[in-house]
């Protein structure tokens, strides 16, 4: 007996890219059309493979529903499980999303200044995936090592001094972080025994005394790990020289890297940390808080000293970061649905963002020299800064608009997708519910977003004021495969604005599901294997 | 012999943090290698300490207590092989910053005297 082919689909978001990368490895490098055709079928087909996990899981009314993946037949604490749940379902298709634009992006120009774009971007999408699908704690150390990996090499593309010297910095802060989290890892297995979530999370709940210490120690080191990924002050000081140095497109792969470090945080703080996990409950909710906090304060304040574009594209990352954390950190569980939509929403606006700094930056300085030391030692002839596709009229028009939409979603002004992730954080906070009043924590809250949001208006305004209407020059050529992308990715911010209800439906499913660990432990413990060739069942 | 792994591991961590710490790429890398080295130490002991006792065993009807733990020694050998890839990728990075900018200042740039 073996199983349905639709329970195999959660295998493929991992798998595709893993072979995808590996057979463009084997093409010759000046085959550029053809690397990025299969590029883009596979990206197309990880799109098509997350709207169906997400409608499988979703289309089972009952909460809870989830597709739990054995691997190898082993039953759940002993093997390797693969969940996709519905958050993991978003993240998934988020991450398709993204992908699908960015490389979009790259077609014509970035992908081809330098060896190897296209494999290290699947392997960057295998990692990310996995990290969203896996169950395991080890597990997920390997699949972050396999985005580090490929990230590490995404960072240098096009290698240039700048890029040199922000790799040194990102490559080294990440080995330290990689390493927390194994000793992280180890420590949670010396109090539990066990690495498996949903196994671990049952245990935590009985344990007391020292191992309790030792389960507290082991999750806080790990979080460091997490915490360096997302960003958190006072460990993302590597970030804004990162973004600003990479190429767009990895820019843009480099935001939902942020968000992996939350969503790790999401799920593994919910699920052990949760309130009825015994003495364990609610460890460590009061540090993310106030970090969050920190990091937002960290954030806006960067935003308005940065000169460089890209460091503002990168604080407002740390912003979104930040909020994200707070949500998270202030411990009750009606905002975990707004701060998804938050994640959404902001992701792909920063992500925008990216893109047009570029566009802009390309409007104010025509002959920029972008030559990188690979494309002489590799001798790539072709010069990507010439326009090759056809150019759209407007062009100034187009990045103008492009522009007030995506600032309008960072800084979180009406109507757009921004204010109502942030309207609907406050409107969960102001009313607790039950008797509870509100604490100092949700004024300070309330009142560092709305001021970050003021200090990101300012910026955002200072840098179109000086681009828009202090420079001399209106025209600016760009490609219909650049605009393409921003578009996309404005278009859906507003898509989640005027389909906010049924996305909210969705969101708070999936919020559901998070707050109620017992359900998720008992689902995934209890997946049976399937029965064996020769017709005996395992225990 | 917990003392001694104990101080072992105390001892190869702490001066790989004063190596990472250290200006120089060569030191950072080193640096790195030595904690990556106390690392994999830490995670193998996690599975507690045991003299004569072997891993692995398909007998059934066996007593657990009389084995070790295999799942750490998993795990380390994992991890010794990321380590050692991802080491190998700051080494050529290292080696590629030192020609392009002509020094091993892991700023890229001398700091102004």
């Amino acid at each position: 007996m073996s199983l349905a082919w639709t329970q195999h689909l959660v295998l493929v978001p991992v798998l595709l890219p893993l072979l995808c990368g590996s057979l463009l490895i084997l093409l010759n490098e000046s085959r550029h059309q053809l690397k990025f055709y299969i590029n883009s079928a596979s990206v197309l087909a990880l799109l098509a493979t997350a709207l169906g996990l997400m409608w499988q899981i979703d289309a089972n009314p009952e909460p809870g529903s989830m597709s739990v993946y054995l691997a190898a037949n082993w039953s759940a604490p002993f093997g390797i499980a693969l969940v996709a749940d519905r958050l993991a379902a978003l993240m998934l298709l988020l991450t398709a999303v993204m992908a699908a634009c960015a490389l979009l992006y790259s077609m014509l120009g970035w992908s081809r200044i330098g060896v190897h774009f296209h494999s290290l971007f699947q392997y960057l999408l295998m990692g990310l995936n996995g990290a969203f699908l896996t169950h395991d704690l080890f597990n997920l150390f390997v699949f972050f090592e396999v985005m580090l990996a490929a990230s590490y090499g995404l960072v240098l593309h096009g290698y240039n001094l700048n890029r040199i010297r922000a790799g040194m910095q990102f490559i080294a802060i990440n080995l330290v972080a990689s390493l927390l989290f194994l000793i992280g890892v180890a420590l949670l297995y010396a109090a539990t025994g066990t690495l498996n979530m949903a196994d671990l999370a049952g245990r935590a709940m009985d344990l007391a005394g020292p191992e309790l210490n030792l389960l507290q120690l082991g999750a806080a080191v790990l979080a460091m790990a997490f915490l360096i990924k997302s960003a958190m002050w006072p460990l993302g000081f590597w970030l804004p020289t990162t973004y600003s140095a990479a190429s767009p497109p990895v820019a843009v792969m480099f935001v939902l890297m942020t968000k992996v470090g939350v969503y790790a945080i999401l799920r593994l703080w919910l699920l052990v940390f949760s309130s009825d996990a015994g003495e364990a409950a609610g460890f460590g909710f009061t540090a993310l808080m106030w970090g969050g906090i920190a990091t937002i304060v960290f954030g806006a304040a960067g935003m308005l000293a940065s000169e460089v574009q890209g460091k503002l594209a990168g604080y407002g990352a740390i912003i979104s970061s930040g909020t994200l954390l707070t949500a998270i950190g202030y411990g009750q569980s009606a905002l975990i649905a707004p701060a998804l939509f938050y994640l959404l929403s902001s992701t792909l606006a920063v992500a925008a963002f990216m893109l047009l700094i570029e566009l802009i930056d390309r409007s104010r300085n025509p002959v920029q020299a972008l030559l990188s030391v690979t494309m002489e030692a590799f001798g790539i002839e072709e010069s990507p800064e010439q326009p090759v596709g056809k150019s759209i009229p407007a062009g100034f028009a187009f990045l103008g608009v492009a522009f007030a939409l995506s600032g309008l979603i960072i800084a979180g002004l009406p109507p757009l997708s921004g204010f109502i992730a942030k309207f609907s954080l406050f409107h969960a906070v102001l009313n607790p519910g039950g008797n509870t009043e509100l604490s100092l924590a949700g004024v300070v809250l309330i009142a560092v977003i709305v001021a970050s949001g003021l200090a990101a208006t300012l910026a955002l305004m200072q840098f179109g004021a000086r681009t828009f209407w202090a420079s001399g020059s209106t025209t600016v050529r760009l490609r219909i495969s650049e605009v393409i992308p921003i578009a996309a990715l404005l278009s859906l911010c507003i898509l989640m604005t005027t389909h906010a209800s049924p996305l909210f439906a969705y969101i708070e499913r999936v919020s559901d599901d998070l707050h109620q660990p017992g359900r998720y432990i008992e689902r995934v413990l209890g997946q049976p294997v399937v029965p064996g060739v020769l017709g005996e069942e395992y225990p | 012999m917990e003392l001694t792994i104990a101080l072992g591991i105390g001892v190869l961590f702490g001066s790989g943090v004063w190596l990472v710490l250290r200006p120089r790429s060569f030191q950072v890398l080193t640096g790195l290698l030595l904690m990556s080295y106390a690392v994999n130490l830490f995670i193998f002991v996690m599975g507690g300490l045991w003299v004569d006792k072997p891993p692995l065993t398909l007998a059934e009807d066996v007593d657990p207590a009389a084995y070790t733990d295999p799942l750490p020694q998993a795990l380390v050998l994992t991890a010794i092989v990321i380590g050692f890839a991802t080491t190998a990728l700051y080494l050529v990075l290292m080696i590629g910053s030192r020609g392009v900018t002509g020094t091993d200042h892991v700023d890229g740039q001398e700091p102004d005297q």
